[in-house]
């Protein structure tokens, strides 16, 4: 397991996701004014309008409090978690020059897909403590145990990439297949309502979601321990153990089919 | 696997399923489930060779022959259907230049993800920049984009890159085709260092002459399988007549006929019927050739002798002595003659080329037609130079005259 993971994140390994994560900034970027500004202003003006929208028109978080830090968080969460599969599941077949001309371990182009996005996504919380800040939100010692929770749904990211990324080489239906999981899995999760809001029933299926177990926790810790968490749906440690194993388990999927797949990547492309 | 053995390559197939219609979505796969709509191609057929350390091994074939699979299964890019392969030590895993460049991203930060793609560390890139900006004779582009460069320096900074992965066997794909000639001697030079550097290097290419001149064997792969493996002069041989024969084929009836106009018959010596002979030194060899013209055309007899083991020697040809040879149709019989004296003592197999030349190729790049060849089991002259007595030794039949004067 440490060998595996000692192999994984070799030095040239490393080398070779960095540059990769280089180049596809530089390149997402290249030929605009404002550059990586506009990794900070695109989600800055997306946060604006839902922000104008779900506290002035469609009123959805009364109850909690901070409701504008709640929301940002969880749509900077959910950027993540949608940016990081989509450029996943298209890592194989966007690099094929790559695949079929050099023998690179292919988890690294994957691996490089979700650094990137989680690149953006670090940019996009300092957003997120920029509005922490100016809404009073409480700084408080808890806050690190968001780092934990990232890292749970850094390893879910990643294990959904996996899988996706070796479907898509095989099956292109799975661009519109995700896409649509995409929609289902938004309303799914309490992003832009409060959780507390479904009714009990509902709220334990939806916890058997892991998105809705990161996604709560990483609120309660950080804006408000207002916002419900799937411990205390369940009652139990048990809510937020299952979906935190489940992450794993996919991770683990994820990797042996992408692992056994890897070998036919040059053929099938 | 033997410690001097590098690559070993054994009973190695490689088939290839060729949807008719490719299944790219679900829908596809349930509706053809239990029809299979693919064909399979055979792409390489029970190949066996081995590579010894700090060899240069040349593969040739014509396109489609199966050679650029070959390489991609040596690379670990293709998995082998059957058979194996085992590489001892590294191996540059590249088998194109510049793979990964973008014409979007600087020179500078081209070489960085493509040395990365190599297999280099960040840090390795740094401390060998300076030294492939230099090799590459662009240090004035590298902040420009990639899109700015021309195709021949594009080449020259990925070749500048790709010698810098320091692996026990390199693969080359090709790399010549681009760049001007004070490059490919560059290059050229490059190659020799690293043959003397006793790195191994399998070269995959369509140039003879670079064959020839860095290989220490070649391997000859036609219709996914190996035709030979031998020294790099008869690999080169046999490829140009191969290719001679396809170009005849494609060219069709009205270029090029069916049967050739001329073709070679046979050769023997002059006045005898044994193939092989013992020669001394005062003797003059004969050497007939014959062969069969059907159209009057010009042609050039080329006679090379190679050793017993195959290594090319020296040629002569005809167009020293019967300039534009242009015989009337009919059989036609040739001679050589070849004092005995100019050679060194030792066994020396005649063969012959048959070469043509029209208004389309001029009598330096003359086009081969035929050839006899021992290694194609034609039955070809051999002689054997003699001892010149008990009062000279060694290599060669030393001349001189003594005085006591």
């Amino acid at each position: 397991m440490i060998n595996g993971l000692k192999r994984v994140f070799s030095p040239s390994n490393r080398s070779l996701i960095r540059e990769l994560v280089i180049s596809d900034f530089k390149l997402r970027y290249q030929g605009s004014v404002l550059g990586y500004l506009w990794s900070l202003l695109r989600p800055l003006f997306l946060f604006g309008v839902l922000y104008v929208v779900f506290t002035h028109v469609i009123r959805l978080g009364d109850d909690i409090p901070h409701y504008p830090a709640y929301l940002l968080l969880g749509l900077v969460l959910w950027q993540f978690f949608t940016e990081s599969t989509m450029a996943g599941m298209n890592a194989i077949t966007g690099r094929g020059d790559l695949v079929r001309k050099v023998s690179i371990p292919k988890y690294t182009i994957v691996l490089s897909t979700t650094v990137s996005a989680f690149v953006t996504f670090c940019l996009n919380m300092i957003v997120v403590f920029v509005f922490i800040f100016f809404t009073h939100v409480a700084i408080r010692p808890e806050m690190l145990l968001a780092i934990p929770l990232i890292g749970e749904l850094i390893i879910l990211c990643l294990g959904v990439s996996f899988l996706l990324a070796a479907l898509f080489v095989r099956f292109r239906d799975f661009g519109h297949i995700w896409e649509v999981i995409l929609q289902v899995l938004f309303y799914a999760t309490p992003i832009i309502y409060s959780f507390s809001i479904v009714p009990p029933t509902l709220a334990k299926i939806m916890s058997l979601n892991p998105l809705v177990q990161i996604f709560q926790d990483i609120r309660s810790v950080m804006i408000t321990p207002a916002a419900l968490t799937t411990k205390q749906v369940f009652d139990s440690q048990l809510g937020r153990i299952l979906p935190a194993l489940s992450v794993i388990v996919i991770l683990a999927l994820g990797a042996y089919y992408f692992h056994r797949r890897s070998k036919y990547f040059a053929e099938e492309l | 696997m033997r410690q001097d053995i590098a690559l070993s390559v054994k009973n190695l197939h490689k088939d290839f399923l060729l949807p008719h219609d490719r299944n790219n979505s679900i829908k596809e796969l349930v509706l053809h489930f239990n029809k299979p709509t693919y064909e399979k191609m055979h792409a390489l057929k029970d190949i066996n060779f081995e590579v010894k350390r700090g060899e240069f091994f040349g593969i040739v074939g014509r396109n489609g022959s199966g050679k650029s699979t070959l390489l991609k299964l040596i690379g670990g890019i293709y998995q082998p259907t059957k058979g194996s392969i085992e590489v001892s030590g590294t191996l540059t895993p590249f088998i194109e230049l510049g793979i990964g460049f973008n014409p979007e991203l600087t020179g500078r930060e081209n070489v960085y993800l493509n040395g990365a793609i190599l297999g280099l560390t960040r840090k390795q890139v740094k401390a060998k920049y300076k030294e492939i900006v230099a090799f590459a004779e662009i240090p004035k582009f590298m902040d420009q984009k990639l899109k700015n460069y021309s195709s021949g320096m594009q080449v020259r900074l990925a070749f500048s890159i790709a010698i810098q992965s320091h692996n026990d066997i390199l693969l080359i794909d090709e790399v010549l085709a681009v760049g001007d000639a004070a490059f490919q001697r560059k290059c050229y030079n490059t190659f020799k260092e690293i043959k003397k550097s006793g790195r191994t290097v399998i070269f995959v290419t369509h140039d003879m002459g670079a064959i020839q001149d860095f290989c220490d064997r070649a391997l000859m792969i036609e219709d996914s399988e190996v035709m030979m493996i031998g020294q790099p002069r008869e690999v080169a041989l046999r490829y140009e007549v191969s290719n001679a024969k396809a170009e005849a084929n494609r060219a069709g009836s009205s270029a090029r006929p069916e049967n050739p106009v001329v073709k070679l018959n046979s050769m023997r010596f002059n006045g005898g019927a044994k193939n092989s002979r013992n020669v001394s030194l005062k003797d003059t060899i004969a050497i007939d050739v014959d062969f069969t013209v059907r159209e009057a055309t010009a042609v050039q007899v080329n006679l090379f002798l190679v050793t017993p083991d195959g290594r090319y020697l020296a040629g002569i040809n005809t167009t020293k002595d019967l300039k534009k040879y242009t015989p009337e149709p009919g059989k036609h019989t040739i001679t050589c003659e070849l004092p005995a004296s100019q050679f060194a003592k030792g066994s020396y197999q005649v063969n012959a080329a048959l070469y043509t030349y029209s208004e389309l190729n001029s009598i330096e790049m003359p086009e081969l037609i035929d050839i006899l060849d021992t290694t194609y089991g034609a039955n070809t002259p051999q002689f054997k130079i003699m001892e010149d007595g008990p009062n000279t030794s060694g290599e060669f039949n030393m001349r001189g005259a003594w005085s006591n004067e």
